[in-house]
């Protein structure tokens, strides 16, 4: 190598950012809780400290170690002992993720994207009423952001209105908390399109949910997660019922293979999902193109 | 870019030989770089190892119209760059089609991750086209300048010296002089050519865009332009920028196309496009990958980042379906990539107009006539306000 070339070379990039935010960082499977047939929850822990810091709603790519890797939302809380990543069965990787057992690794990246902004801007606690409507695995994402509400009542925040519509009873996910974050006072309504006959709570969509809650609308927020037509249908309800767009917040889903902006799979129009989401308020862009059919 | 040179640019313009040129090859290579330029291939003109201007494709025209592409030899011409651009551009030297991202060994009951080698041997590419250079300024915005950096495509660029061309011979296909990315160049090189072959002989125009640009025109013979020269050189590109048929509406086609999701032109473009991905892979600024994991019968694992097109049925795959099962959606998330939402996400057009797409597509789908039969048809609603765009 000749001097010369040195000098002709502009200052080296190895003091920029490394490939780190590429490569997983090595976690152990600490319990595995079946949810429903198809849905499990992996707790994590770091092989090395420290623990990830993140905010509710943002998600972690999650590697099944020479399967692959996929987005998922965490599905607790910052404050929670335990990382967890609630999992739906699938696919060939979160196959391999459901089929892990207590003492796998799991390769985990992240955290990534937007968060449910639990706390206002300024870091205060939220004093309007918060709407909270999932539909099936879609109370993953939101589990974390419900543990801090139900910890803000505490502090001064808002009423929490928990609203969850599931295929059957039996996928129905998170039941002891449904229990504990009733206990601690917030509203929890259930519904499931299908009966089965141990049901005996209420039949049809989530949105038949919304007009007897007993929230404020104008005074309220919301976060949705659920099938895309779910959060259309309830989005449009609370407005409806008088609630600002801007409050109401969704986490979309697109094909994810990279999670830092560079593999262009996860675009919804305008949109890099993994940098601009996974959560988005619903209010003028978004709405539109929920509406765009293939968008 | 302005084809006018700012008049403080006049000092440091000079003139080289084609015999300077050669000698410009001799000190890149002496430097460690390994050069690199167009070159005939067998029947395109395709990047290639120079180590001369014999290496350069001298005498070579190339014929391009949507769906064709033809090169053809004249032995009178002494011409090195009367052409307009191969099928491949400079892109997959710093964003490779198939690269590995790491590779991790089991040790004992944990995983050892390992990074490729970061070591390459500089790149010096004389001959790319301003297209191709605003391209590879695109590509920088996504994957370098977002939140993450792709450390190894920056080390490329970074180690990179680029002597552009400035292009005489435009092809049917071109519409840069639309997308404000040709036929001149101002900045994003080290060394930028424009080549002259008439009474006053076969030269090129220099100046240089960088410190080690200025370094290596300084280390060649040349001598300070002249009046003569620079007229020349106005006069080439101008008549370059005159010679191009095609062009796109720089200014509105973003908010042309954010307004005209439901065209019907989608349908009707979707009847003759074969979702081949043709277009995507000649084109210099798409940038989707795939990442994928393999294992080998040792447990050793391996993660890949390939190209990819959002032509493929995968590429918007979700547990379930694709979001863009049919044609029509994938050509509108095609088109309005490039020309419309790449303002929203990248805050830049992400089409050069250097016309790959229109040639490379087997059915001759022509991006320009695409954009021009939504814009005969508008659908503009009234009082509903634009999104931002490239105004």
């Amino acid at each position: 190598m000749s001097s010369d070339r040195t000098l002709l070379m502009r200052p080296s990039p190895a003091a920029r950012e490394s490939l780190s935010a590429l490569t997983p960082i090595l976690h152990r499977v600490v319990e595995r809780i079946g949810e429903t047939n198809d849905i499990t929850t992996l707790a994590l822990e770091p092989l090395e400290p420290p623990s990830m810091n993140f905010r509710c709603g943002q998600f972690n790519m999650l590697s099944a170690l020479g399967v692959g890797e996929i987005a998922i939302s965490m599905s607790s809380a910052p404050h929670e002992r335990m990382l967890r990543h609630s999992i739906r069965d699938v696919g060939a990787v979160s196959h391999a993720l459901c089929q892990s057992s207590v003492g796998d690794l799991v390769g985990v990246r992240g955290p990534f994207g937007s968060d449910w902004r639990v706390e206002s801007a300024r870091g205060d606690v939220d004093q309007r009423d918060t709407v909270v409507v999932a539909g099936g695995i879609g109370l993953a994402p939101l589990r974390g952001a419900v543990e801090e509400l139900v910890r803000d009542t505490q502090r001064g925040g808002g009423r929490i209105f928990i609203l969850v519509g599931a295929r059957e009873p039996s996928q129905i996910v998170f039941r002891a908390d449904l229990e504990s974050w009733k206990a601690r006072g917030a509203k929890v309504s259930l519904t499931v399109d299908l009966a089965t006959s141990e049901w005996d709570g209420r039949v049809g969509l989530v949105t038949t949910l919304l007009a007897d809650a007993g929230f404020d609308a104008t005074n309220s927020r919301a976060m949705l997660c659920g099938p895309e037509v779910m959060m259309r249908f309830t989005a449009r309800a609370l407005i409806d019922l008088g609630m600002d767009p801007e409050g109401i917040l969704v986490s979309l889903e697109r094909n994810m293979q990279c999670g830092v902006g560079w593999c262009g799979h996860c675009q919804l129009g305008p949109l890099l999902l993994c940098r601009d989401g996974p959560v988005v308020p619903y209010a003028g862009l978004v709405s539109q193109l929920l509406t765009q059919r293939e968008r | 870019m302005a084809a006018d040179l700012p008049p403080d640019l006049g000092d440091s313009v000079v003139v080289l030989t084609v015999q300077g040129l050669d000698e410009l090859v001799t000190r890149l290579s002496a430097l460690g770089y390994e050069v690199k330029g167009p070159t005939r291939g067998e029947s395109a003109i395709v990047p290639g190892s120079v180590k001369s201007s014999d290496d350069l494709p001298r005498g070579v025209h190339d014929v391009q119209s949507p769906g064709s592409y033809r090169i053809v030899h004249n032995d009178d011409d002494e011409e090195l760059f009367g052409w307009a651009v191969g099928p491949e551009s400079w892109k997959k030297e710093y964003f490779p089609s198939s690269q590995v991202m790491w590779r991790g060994e089991v040790v004992g009951d944990t995983v050892v991750f390992r990074q490729p080698d970061r070591s390459h041997t500089p790149l010096a590419i004389v001959g790319a086209r301003p297209c191709e250079v605003v391209a590879l300024r695109i590509l920088d915005r996504v994957l370098e300048e977002g939140v993450h950096r792709d450390a190894r495509y920056s080390d490329r660029r970074d180690s990179s010296f680029i002597a552009v061309v400035e292009c005489a011979s435009p092809a049917d296909t071109c519409f840069c002089a639309s997308m404000q990315s040709g036929p001149g160049i101002d900045q994003g090189f080290d060394v930028a050519l424009t080549e002259l072959n008439d009474e006053h002989g076969h030269r090129f125009i220099a100046r240089s865009g960088s410190p080690r640009g200025a370094d290596v025109l300084s280390s060649v013979p040349t001598r300070p332009a002249n009046e003569l020269d620079l007229e020349a050189r106005t006069l080439l590109l101008e008549t370059a920028s005159r010679a191009m048929s095609r062009s796109l509406p720089y200014g509105e086609v973003a908010n042309l196309l954010a307004r005209n999701v439901d065209h019907p032109r989608w349908t009707e473009v979707a009847e003759r496009c074969l979702s081949c991905g043709n277009c995507t892979s000649v084109c210099p600024t798409c940038f989707c990958s795939d990442v994928h994991d393999t294992t080998d019968v040792g447990g050793a694992i391996e993660r890949r980042r390939t190209w990819s097109s959002c032509f493929d049925l995968e590429h918007s795959y979700l547990h379930g379906g694709s979001v863009h099962e049919s044609s029509a959606s994938r050509y509108r998330q095609w088109m309005t990539h490039k020309l419309s939402t790449w303002w929203d996400q990248f805050d830049s057009t992400g089409c050069v107009g250097c016309g790959r797409c229109i040639v490379w597509c087997p059915v001759g789908i022509d991006i320009t006539e695409e954009v021009a039969a939504i814009a005969a048809r508008d659908e503009v609603r009234v009082g509903v306000p634009s999104r931002r765009g490239a105004s």
